[in-house]
Formats: structure tokens, sequence, C-alpha cells
């Protein structure tokens, strides 16, 4: 490993965490008005924002749209200030585009999309800030967001990382950890029915290891499900204090 | 720029609104929305800043950067400027869409902010010749309900206000070689001077009269509009007329004449709000996007 101990004798991780326990999340839906749906997301330093608009017609080509479902249209993007080094362009290279196929993957398997056909729902995410674990806030943000569009999904699409250092496994990576040698694992997960949307493995790590990864990364998907539910929860309590008065 | 479409009826209704100095949201015509200010949004910059005016959103993040100094002018630094139209503002900005409208507004950012009047250009540089710091002030849209401009310099100035560059030292050793070397202490940083920074005001012509901060149904009444940008002291530094129908003369002196007092008239807020910010040090209470 690279010169740094990602998990100390006494079973803490660099920024202090335990093994498994999960980075400070705070998120907020409704953030822009424009939009037919948006939210925030933080995850520990990893801020992301999810925008979407639809399910609208079809725009452009008419040959994109499906007969029996809508589109799900999705565009990563990166701020050109949310990494240390300064980024050129805020999307269109190679890491995002496969960013934005993983994500309208991820939707695919979420979004109930029969309801809709021949129709499209876009679904725009920015990191302004990255500090590891930039797909996992993605997701949850974009979940955030379809839910404030009144989009109909199977379940929450919640996604962690999961990373595996001295024998234990660790969850939600920051940068240093993401960044230190070790294997990083990627996990969309839907709750209730416990069915993974996207996994996603880059590094090299033994067969007998991956299921208590595996594992890791599903118990914090679970936690954060229930931080999204109550996020979406409070929302719903201001929105309808709101509209009563 | 994300559209509306407005009626006939509609386009008639806010034209006299404006006739009679009543627009539809009740402002006057000289009158800017509520705007929320808030510094020190992203930490992995040097400096940022969020505005948020009506339904317009913005978000500036300035990364200063060692580089080598402009052959033409060796004892300067420089700012670079990005925009970036995002989607999240309309989906007409995906993919390519909204590059053309985000050169077009860096550069005009470019003419009215990168001069050696308006920021102490030189105490960017380090080492005349060899390293000076360049700032990168990238502007992030996030929402458009027009009057992009000032928002965008709103931001920009309270961005560079809240700029912190790290100090450093050019060390020499015996063979004139050079060596940079980094304050150790964080909080030894190099502040810029923001005194001299102009606002943008633009004034959209609608009907006979002439409206500040506009919004993007007032921007489709009208056929063109002027940006001015003025210093604090009433100095107008750069005039330019946007959009596709022309103006007459007389119009263009009047607008320059509002656009001046309304810019001076909006500094001083800026500064006393940013200034109480500050104050607060670590007591502020970070709100961001979770307000």
């Amino acid at each position: 490993m690279a010169g740094l101990e990602l998990l100390s004798d006494q079973g803490y991780r660099l920024d202090g965490r335990k093994a498994s326990e999960l980075r400070k999340v705070q998120a907020r839906m409704g953030v822009f008005g424009q939009a037919d749906g948006s939210a925030y997301m933080e995850q520990g330093n990893t801020k992301a924002l999810a925008v979407v608009y639809g399910p609208h017609e079809v725009r452009g080509s008419r040959s994109k749209s499906l007969h029996d479902r809508a589109v799900i249209n999705c565009q990563y993007s990166m701020a050109t200030f949310s990494t240390a080094e300064r980024k050129r362009r805020p999307h269109g290279d190679r890491k995002s585009s496969e960013m934005s196929l993983h994500l309208k993957q991820t939707f695919e398997a979420a979004v109930l999309t029969q309801l809709y056909p021949r129709s499209q729902i876009d679904i725009y995410v920015k990191i302004l800030q990255s500090d590891g674990g930039n797909y996992s806030a993605c997701v949850n943000a974009a979940t955030l967001a379809l839910v404030d569009a009144g989009i109909p999904m199977r379940d929450y699409v919640c996604a962690c990382t999961a990373g595996f250092a001295e024998g234990t496994a660790l969850a939600d990576l920051c940068h240093a950890e993401e960044t230190g040698g070790g294997t990083a694992l990627s996990l969309a997960l839907l709750p209730r029915s416990q069915s993974i949307a996207l996994v996603q493995m880059d590094a090299r790590l033994h067969q007998d290891h991956l299921d208590t990864l595996m594992e890791a990364a599903m118990e914090a998907c679970k936690g954060l499900s229930k931080v999204l539910d109550s996020v979406v929860r409070q929302h719903l309590q201001e929105v309808s204090v709101l509209s009563r008065d | 720029m994300a559209s509306v479409q407005i009626s006939e009826a509609e386009k008639v209704y806010i034209m006299h609104g404006v006739r009679d100095d009543l627009r539809v949201d009740g402002r006057g015509c000289e009158d800017y929305r509520h705007m929320e200010i808030e510094t020190d949004v992203v930490s992995n910059t040097d400096g940022s800043a969020k505005v948020r005016m009506g339904h317009t959103d913005v978000l500036v993040g300035i990364k200063a950067e060692l580089r080598r100094p402009r052959p033409n002018v060796p004892d300067e630094g420089y700012l670079e400027f990005f925009v970036d139209c995002s989607a999240n503002a309309t989906p007409e900005f995906e993919g390519r869409g909204g590059e053309e409208l985000g050169v077009e507004l860096s550069n005009t950012l470019y003419k009215v902010f990168n001069s050696h009047r308006s920021l102490d250009l030189r105490s960017l540089c380090v080492c005349p010749g060899e390293h000076c710091w360049v700032l990168y002030v990238d502007v992030l849209l996030l929402q458009c309900d027009g009057n992009l401009f000032d928002a965008m310099s709103i931001a920009i100035k309270a961005a560079l206000f809240n700029t912190r560059i790290p100090k450093v030292r050019v060390l020499e050793d015996e063979e004139g070689g050079k060596e940079i070397e980094l304050s150790d202490d964080p909080y030894d940083c190099l502040r810029l001077r923001v005194d001299n920074i102009p606002c943008i005001v633009t004034l959209c012509k609608v009907g006979h009269r002439h409206v500040v901060d506009a919004t993007l149904q007032e921007k489709a009444c009208s056929a063109a509009s002027l940006l001015v940008a003025v210093t604090p002291r009433g100095a107008v530094t750069c005039v330019r007329k946007l959009g596709a129908g022309s103006l007459d003369p007389d119009s263009i002196f009047e607008m320059t004449e509002t656009g001046k007092r309304v810019g001076k008239a909006l500094h001083a807020p800026l500064m006393e709000l940013l200034q109480k910010d500050e104050s607060l040090g670590k007591k502020r209470q970070k709100v961001g996007f979770l307000a």
C-alpha cells in the first residue's frame, strides 16, 4: 500500500471513522424552482446536485423514442473547481461519459419507465466538490430529485462505495482512501427487494473477500436508504404544512 | 438561453406595467430582485461565492495556480474566465448546447474584469517573467431566469473578496537558482483588494423605458439591452449592447446614466454584507444549498 495506513491498529480510519461508519449525510429536496425535480446531497465533503426534467416529449430525433417505455437520459458533469487539480472541461471526457452511462443503467433498473411510453426523462447531475464516492453521491442525489419530480420508482436507489484494507471492509470511502491503492467497489441497491442495480469493482481482490465487501456495501446502502427516507418525509412534511396554510 | 414563450396580451401587460413604473412582481424599474449571497461555499477552492437572484442561481469558484506570466506583461498575474452553462439550468445546455453562450459570457467577463485598473494584477506576480498567480474564475450557471451578467459579476466580486492565496517566498541559492517556498501557516495569505472591481448592471429596454434586473418574461418583451460595468466610484468601465434589436444614441446615454446610478448604489451594501459576513468568522452558519 502506498504508505498510507488505511486502518489503524485501533480500528480507526484516516478521518477517524470506524470501518463500517458512513460520513455525515445531509440532503435537501426542491433546491431549484425551475426544474421538475431537484436535490442537493452532501456525503462528507462530496457535494452533488441533481436535477430532473420530464417526463416530456423526446427531444431531438424521434428515432430515440421507445414505443413501450420512457428513455432515460443522463448527464454527469463535474464543476471545473470540484477537484484539487482544476479540471479543464466539466463534461465530455471519457470518465464522465462512462459515469453518465452507469447512471443511466442504474436508473433504468429503478424507474417505472413503462408508465411513460414515447417520452423522455432527463437526469442531470453535477459534482460541486469531489471527495470520493462521486458515483454514489450522484445516485443518491438523483434518487431524491426523481422523488421530488414525482416520478414513480420501484424503490429508492441507494449507492455506496466500500473498500478493503487489512482484512476488513471499509464503508463509504473518502478520496484519500479511494486513491490509497486499495480495492474500491461501488454498489447501487434497491433496498426493499435487496436487488442490485449496479455493481462495479475495478481492482484485484481475492474471491473469498468479495462476499464481505459486498455485504459491507449493502449494509451501508441500507443505512443510506434510511437517511434518504427521512429526508423525503421531512420534505413532504414541510411542503404539506406550507400548502395547508 | 432558457427561453420563455409569452403571448401578445402578456407582452402588452408587461410593457404597460413598465410604462407606469410597476412591474409584474411589484418592483419599480430600478429595483433588483431579492438577492442571497454566500461566500466560502466550496471548500476546495481558494475563494467561492454563490448568488441567487430570483430564480437565477450562480456559483463561482476561484482557484489560484502558479504559471508563467504573459510575455508582454512579465510583472503581472492574470485572470482566466470560464463559464459553464450546465444542463442543470436548462436541458438545452446538454452536451455542447451551452458552449456558445458560455464562450460569449466568459469573453465579456474577461473584458470587464481583467484589467489592472479593476484588480491589482501586480500583486499576483511572484517572480517577474517566471512565476505569477493565475486566478481561474469558474462560473457555474445553475439556474437561469434573466440577468445573468449582474448575478455573475456580483458573485465574482464576492468570490474575489473571499479569495485567499497562500503566501510564497522566492529563495535564491548561490548559483542563482530560484526556489519557491510556500508559507507553513495556512492563515498567512494574500488577500485581493476588491475596491475597484466593477459590478455589471444590465438594462433592458422595454417600450420607451428601461428596466434593471429583467426577468426572462421582461427580456422577451425587449429587443435590446445595454450592459454597463460600473466601479464603486461610479466610473463606467465597459458598455456593451446585447441582443438583436437596435438602440438610439439618446437612450444609450440615458441607460448609461441609470446604470451608473444603480451600479454605484449596488456596491456599498454588497461590501457591507461581505465584511459583516467575514467578521463573523467561524461563527457564521454555512447554509449553502441546504437552506
